[in-house]
């Protein structure tokens, strides 16, 4: 009996404990979490409210961060005067935007704290850039680091609703360059983003989702944006086209472009605008672009010709094994072996489109050659295919004929039997 | 010759009793009346089931019940083994064309209310081998691991999940784990080699025998009808209709040999529009246009639950038509099978014509 008073008493004075310990510790609590920007923003009107909104997603309050760590203040103060204390900074003028952010990206000490794999250079870059060097010259309609990453609601680049992601690129990049009165003072072009929509490239990014494609920045660079020199254009390029670049350092047409001072992959495929690469781009073709420097008929120009009659012939003859094939398997041959060698000999034509920048048409002979190889074999299983085909059906006419056949005399015999007087009983 | 010929009659028939079977064939009648066509649709089931037998033997030479090598095994008979590709689609084909012939006979037998007594039994034996065959159909249709069986097979198997108390645990065993994998391609591999067909035979042998002794059905109201002898005269109409079939057959695997489809990537998403074979797809639809939920009831456990029930009345409905069993005609089972049959009409043909319907 004792023992069960002493245990009660034990469980009253724990139950009495706990209540005065939430007593206590609830309004500290609130008070430690209290916010007065945020309190009193959300209550403005939309221009000042829209900070206070768009921050509750931003990457900053994910990391911890508030709206003191940028401008400064006092959010545990009621009173707006003691919240903006010494220590307030409010919103830095535009000029300024690039230092603000900067204050905290390029410091790598801060920046470990939080994310130790960003780079802490970008304002360096910036600086390089041709938008940084607009804003060095006093030109504040520069574009400063919120125009592409927003403000009171930044996003991780990673993150798909970013800005900056990929996809959103070349629409971030377009809210100025396609702007005719923002580059009006500038002389740009506002072309290059519907440019770009047109292009291989946008077709990758946006169609296929591939975000190894190239946007804006992959070309221009991001916080060092600048067009690229017409020397550099090809090292661009070949950051992801590297056997195209090789190729085409091999070829005669590197000496005369460099003499001529000419870029080199954007001479022949355009820069924001570069539409799939075809055979009809070649000597000879409907897009014939070998003329823009050579004549018909001249030597470079025969040449061309004969790279794209090899390349021609090759196809024509892909294209009729294709079609044995589609025709086999619409009679119901299993076929898929022979498409799948079909789809081998075709990684020959690839190769040999890509070593037309280098035009050593031994090198394109020797590719399609091991391609036509691959196709012969194609063509013997198409054909053979086909006899096949012939074959089941011969043979069904003749079962089927042997058939009806004994269908009929079995037919007669059960007639005769149902003649017969027995059937009749 | 003549005397060697004798000798092995006479050793047969001291052993096996022929002249007991001879003479019994000789005896058996078969009714003749204006619904007798229907009759030859059990000996069509027989001789397809033949062809599937002897197909299945010869496809077992080549196929390899593995994740590695079935689908390569399958491309391997449709494309270079001699009459790979004829063997292969007969045996396809024969199994839809089988399950299509077994519902002909078995709703033929209803409306004809052969289940009357004393053919209670060939009823349910039949039921048991309709069930049978789908479940051969199921676990045929994975075999050669392509695209299609694979996700349809997950997709059947969702619906055995749906089952209550024993649904999880069932799908489980059927799966082998918790989704189609290697393992279940063992085991739907062994259930259509191994214990489907010993089920398969030993039914059929009751159901075979019983419709033997005690013979044809005649319908209601039909009293005394034309009888014809068994054989010859039967087993030649029936072969009749044998050939038929397998001209059929012959032209269909010709001009539209089964094929073997993509190999099955259990990591791709499900593609768009899959669906079970066509004699499952009514109960599909059904599932897929059942709302979530019935009063508190889910809607898919109710649908199921209601398919169990469904398929537990037809097989018990020779106890359950008192009518018919004293000879009377019962429009009330006229009916309902009518509304069972016009169900997987409709359900089946709306899978096709309207394949976007429900969720």
């Amino acid at each position: 009996m004792p023992v069960k008073s002493s245990l009660r008493e034990m469980k009253r004075r724990r139950r009495l404990l706990l209540s005065v310990f939430l007593f206590i510790s609830m309004p500290l609590s609130v008070w430690a979490q209290k916010n007065s920007c945020l309190d009193c923003h959300l209550q403005m009107d939309d221009v000042l409210k829209a900070p206070a909104e768009g921050f509750a997603a931003d990457v900053h309050k994910q990391f911890g961060l508030g709206c003191e760590d940028c401008h400064g203040g006092d959010p545990a103060q009621d009173d707006v005067e003691l919240a903006k204390d010494r220590s307030f900074k409010g919103s830095p003028e535009r000029a300024k935007i690039p230092e603000f952010c900067g204050s905290c990206h390029s410091d790598s000490a801060v920046m470990r704290k939080f994310n130790p794999n960003l780079r802490v250079d970008q304002l360096v870059l910036y600086w390089t850039s041709r938008h940084g060097q607009l804003l060095k010259e006093g030109d504040a309609s520069g574009a400063v680091c919120t125009d592409c990453h927003g403000v009171h609601g930044i996003q991780p680049a990673n993150f798909p609703k970013s800005q900056v992601f990929p996809w959103n690129i070349p629409q971030t990049c377009g809210r100025c360059h396609s702007n005719a009165d923002t580059m009006k003072a500038y002389g740009i072009s506002v072309r290059q983003v519907d440019d770009y929509k047109q292009s291989v490239h946008a077709r990758a990014l946006f169609e296929k989702k591939d975000l190894s494609a190239p946007a804006c920045n992959d070309c221009h660079g991001n916080h060092g944006a600048a067009p690229p020199e017409v020397t550099s254009i090809a090292f661009v390029c070949r950051q992801c086209h590297s056997s195209a670049g090789d190729l085409f350092s091999r070829s005669p047409h590197k000496e005369a472009f460099d003499a001529l001072g000419m870029s080199e992959c954007e001479a022949c495929h355009g820069n924001h605008k570069i539409i799939s690469p075809a055979d009809e781009m070649l000597a000879g073709g409907k897009n014939d672009i070998c003329l823009q420097c050579h004549d018909a008929g001249t030597e470079p120009h025969q040449t061309g010709l004969e790279i794209k009659r090899r390349l021609d012939d090759f196809v024509a003859s892909s294209e009729a094994s294709g079609k044995l094939l589609t025709s086999a398997e619409s009679k119901g041959i299993e076929v898929s072996e022979a498409k799948f060698k079909l789809q081998d000999s075709l990684s020959s034509l690839v190769l040999a489109r890509n070593l037309t920048h280098g035009l050593s048409l031994p090198e394109i002979e020797r590719s399609l050659g091991d391609g036509a190889k691959i196709l012969a074999e194609v063509k013997v299983s198409g054909e053979a295919a086909l006899r096949e085909a012939k074959f089941r059906r011969s043979g069904l006419i003749i079962a089927t004929a042997f058939i009806i056949l004994l269908a009929l005399a079995l037919y007669l015999k059960i007639r005769d039997l149902q003649r017969s007087p027995k059937h009749q009983r | 010759m003549a005397g060697l010929w004798d000798k092995t009659k006479a050793y047969l028939e001291s052993r096996f009793e022929l002249s007991a079977i001879r003479e019994f064939a000789g005896k058996k009648k078969v009714p003749e009346h204006k619904r007798s066509f229907w009759y030859f649709f059990g000996g069509i089931c027989l001789f397809l089931f033949i062809i599937q037998v002897l197909t299945g033997i010869l496809l077992l030479l080549y196929y390899t019940p593995s994740v590695d090598a079935a689908h390569e095994s399958i491309q391997f008979i449709m494309s270079q083994v001699k009459f790979g590709w004829l063997i292969r689609s007969v045996h396809s084909w024969t199994a839809n064309i089988l399950v299509g012939v077994i519902f002909i006979h078995m709703f033929s037998s209803f409306f004809l209310k052969a289940y009357r007594p004393p053919r209670e039994l060939t009823w349910i034996t039949g039921f048991l081998l309709l069930v049978l065959f789908l479940a051969f159909g199921f676990s045929g249709y994975l075999l050669p691991w392509n695209e299609l069986s694979f996700f349809a097979t997950r997709v059947g198997t969702d619906i055995a999940g749906v089952v209550p108390l024993f649904g999880k645990a069932l799908k489980t065993f059927i799966l082998g784990g918790p989704d189609v994998s290697g393992a279940t391609l063992t085991r739907f591999f062994w259930l259509h080699v191994a214990v489907l067909p010993a089920f398969a035979l030993l039914i059929m042998g009751i159901h075979v025998i019983l419709v033997q002794t005690l013979g044809m059905s005649k319908p209601i109201g039909i009293g005394e009808a034309k009888e014809i002898s068994f054989f010859p005269d039967f087993i030649l109409k029936d072969s009749l209709g044998w050939l038929i079939i397998l001209a059929v057959v012959g032209a269909v695997c010709v001009f539209l040999p089964w094929e073997v489809g993509p190999k099955a990537d259990p990591f791709a998403s499900t593609p768009l529009g899959i669906k079970p074979e066509w004699y499952f797809t009514f109960m599909f639809t059904t599932l897929k246009l059942v709302p979530a939920h019935i009063f508190t009831v889910e809607g898919e456990l109710l649908a199921v639950m209601g398919f169990m029930l469904g398929g537990l009345l037809l097989m018990l409905v020779p106890f359950l038509d008192r009518r018919a069993a004293r000879e009377k005609r019962s429009p009330v089972f006229t009916a309902f099978g009518l509304a069972v049959l016009v169900y997987i009409i409709v359900m089946t043909g709306l899978t096709y014509l309207a394949p976007n319907i429900g969720k």
